[in-house]
């Protein structure tokens, strides 16, 4: 085991968790913490099937939420095939004596959303869920990744998983974002630079005056959509915004502990000479809102910019990834993005569903109505109360769009939240894939404060012109 | 898990960069336990129209390539959500060995859990193997793991190289939590460590 004292803020939490080091260079990582949801019961037969028992079930948390319904008349009674995926994961989680937080709970959400809201995300930790973008709790200066169906079966037998130590990114976010700006054009941007396997292999750390500067959010925004750039894991060292958010949070620490704790998590950042792999640094000041045109999150163009041309790829295997995504699409090279008609907008998802992304919606929205059909679906039931105790439902209501219950919701098209085939959505989630929301569905992604600017107008709009 | 042994069949060319986890198998197939076989839902939408019907054109519908058991992709192979049910799509219709120049990370984590090889080749040599199989796609491609080796139609071959521990699970057929639980007592001496030093967790 390399014992030469770490010096970046990764190194530093997965030397603190290698329990043990196999011949060419497998670690076998120590799991603090283990979420589950609604997917995770091909893990739970495969364990019941060798016979084996869960090793640490009070490092487990689970809640239902690609599978559940957001409408409310089908949330009390949901079709039956995602009844059974709700019900096996009660059944699944008492049965093993895990904690979870039912359909009715009102701390249920997505997972992404809830684990960092209960601050059962915290600095210093490794976490782990069957779902890509576990990389989300980075943002706490966790060291957190998505795993499979065969590594949550073996976290649940053995509480720890075998990793490859992955190469370092820094990317450095020197500037500010101007405003009506967020960390989701940030991302999209990040993307469209370095590229959708640009990050593979690689755990990003994100640093620089643009990331001191994000509210708690943006941060897990930004580290959410690290995985759509090929890294598994984004990482921001935690400070004073993380430990202010954390402070007082259901499952943080309390009292001597949280001064003991509070000591550890000031240690956790990358040392000046921590060296870094690969190094990227963009100037956040020069950032506009972003929106995709193609199928993979690194097709994206500033609000301003127009559909790309394919003749202007670098290499032919490049233009004919263009021309199917454009094909796909049903867009003309040179088209300015702010004239692309849409037909429908969702807000919502693990990467944009939290207060501050509805209140920078519901900012958009207030006195006008949408055009389009739209649904806002909280990311967790304390979201969703928080919203509205700021009367943010009555908002987007009042303009005429849906106000739905917590879930993945369309963002994985799931649960039965999905467009029809050759609808164009604007949605604030994760993935423009062929077919994710949908068969034939075309999404664009965007931030929040787009989407909402999508929905009143019925068109692609720079949202800073309506405010 | 089944021993993984030499793959010597015909090899399919899917070359679509980015080729996506949703993709190979959309989500809308996702509920379905595992038992009920998840190869009648790869590639769903490239193999099937909108109408249901097979697309003659897609590499998978010939009748030549119905069978094969080696997949020659692009770059980024398998990026995307963490679907393991992506590598269980393509091993229930009969692949056992993904080439292309780089994957998703955890795709290529899931496929040690499952017996299909991943390999990663350089670009030139992807496109060097490519060539060779667009010129003679009925001769079949071989790829030798215990050699770490592929040979393909035209005699062009291509070492590949492989985690060593990663290599074993699939040569010997290991189960992952068997190996690990040998190192039961380090792990519990690790919680007791660390229960100590972090009392808060």
């Amino acid at each position: 085991m390399n014992t030469a004292s770490p010096t970046s803020l990764f190194e530093k939490i997965w030397q603190a968790h290698a329990v043990t080091q196999a011949p060419g260079g497998r670690t076998l990582l120590y799991v603090d913490r283990h979420l589950l949801h609604d997917g995770s019961f091909h893990a739970f037969d495969a364990i019941r099937a060798a016979g084996r028992t869960v090793r640490r079930p009070e490092r487990c948390f689970a809640m239902p939420d690609h599978y559940i319904p957001t409408l409310p008349a089908q949330r009390s009674a949901p079709a039956d095939k995602f009844r059974i995926k709700i019900e096996t994961l009660t059944r699944n989680t008492s049965e093993h004596g895990i904690v979870h937080f039912g359909a009715n709970d009102v701390r249920q959400g997505i997972v992404h959303v809830v684990g960092p809201e209960q601050g059962i995300t915290l600095p210093g930790v490794t976490l782990v869920c069957g779902d890509s973008h576990t990389s989300t709790h980075g943002a706490m200066g966790a060291l957190a990744f998505g795993i499979g169906a065969s590594e949550v079966g073996h976290v649940l037998a053995t509480q720890t998983v075998w990793q490859t130590m992955p190469r370092l990114m820094r990317m450095r976010i020197d500037g500010r974002l101007p405003a009506g700006v967020s960390a989701k054009d940030l991302s999209l941007a990040m993307i469209a630079s370095i590229g959708a396997a640009g990050g593979t292999g690689h755990a990003i750390e994100y640093s620089g005056e643009a990331i001191r500067a994000l509210d708690m959010e943006g941060r897990l925004t930004l580290c959410n959509m690290s995985i759509e750039a090929g890294a598994r894991c984004g990482l921001i060292a935690p400070d004073d915004t993380t430990f202010e958010y954390l402070h007082g949070r259901p499952h943080a620490p309390t009292k001597a502990f949280w001064d003991q704790a509070l000591a550890y998590w000031r240690t956790l950042r990358s040392d000046d000479d921590a060296v870094f792999d690969t190094e990227h640094v963009i100037d956040a000041g020069t950032l506009e809102p972003m929106i995709t045109w193609g199928t993979s999150p690194q097709d994206a163009a500033p609000i301003g910019g127009v559909v790309p041309d394919p003749l202007q790829a670098q290499n032919a295997a490049s233009r004919a990834g263009m021309e199917a995504a454009l094909a796909y699409m049903g867009l003309k090279p040179g088209t300015p993005m702010a004239s692309i008609q849409i037909d429908r907008v969702f807000i919502g998802s693990c990467t944009n569903s939290r207060l501050a992304d509805l209140r920078a919606a519901a900012q958009v929205v207030k006195g006008r109505r949408a055009r389009v059909p739209t649904f806002v679906a909280p990311g967790s039931g304390l979201v969703k109360e928080a919203a509205e105790a700021e009367g943010l439902d009555k908002v987007f209501l009042d303009a005429g769009i849906e106000w739905r219950e917590p879930g993945c919701s369309m963002c994985v098209a799931m649960n039965g939240d999905i467009a029809e085939p050759g609808q164009r959505v604007a949605s604030t989630s994760n993935r423009n894939f062929q077919g994710r929301q949908g068969a034939g569905v075309r999404t664009h992604l965007l931030s929040p404060a787009m989407a909402a600017a999508a929905a009143v107008t019925g068109v692609l709009t720079d949202h800073r012109k309506l405010i | 898990m089944e021993p993984f042994t030499l793959v010597d069949s015909v090899a399919a060319v899917v070359a679509i960069p980015n080729l996506d986890t949703d993709r190979i198998v959309p989500a809308r197939y996702l509920h379905n336990p595992r038992s009920a076989g998840y190869g009648q839902f790869l590639f769903y939408d490239l193999r099937f129209g909108a109408d249901g019907q097979e697309r003659p054109d897609f590499v998978l519908n010939q009748p030549s390539h119905r069978t094969a058991c080696i997949l020659i992709g692009d770059a980024n192979f398998g990026c995307g959500s963490s679907r393991e049910s992506a590598v269980w799509s393509l091993h229930g219709f009969g692949i056992r060995v993904v080439i292309a120049s780089s994957f998703g990370d955890i795709f290529f984590e899931n496929c040690f859990k499952n017996g299909l090889l991943p390999v990663v080749l350089s670009e030139a040599d992807l496109m060097r193997l490519r060539a060779d199989v667009a010129k003679q796609p009925l001769v079949p491609v071989k790829v030798d793991l215990e050699r770490q080796h592929i040979e393909a139609a035209g005699g062009e071959s291509f070492g590949f190289s492989i985690d060593p521990f990663r290599r074993e699970i699939l040569l010997l057929g290991l189960d992952d939590i068997g190996v690990t639980l040998q190192h039961a007592a380090s792990i519990d001496a690790f919680e007791q460590r660390r229960a100590g030093q972090f009392p808060w967790l």
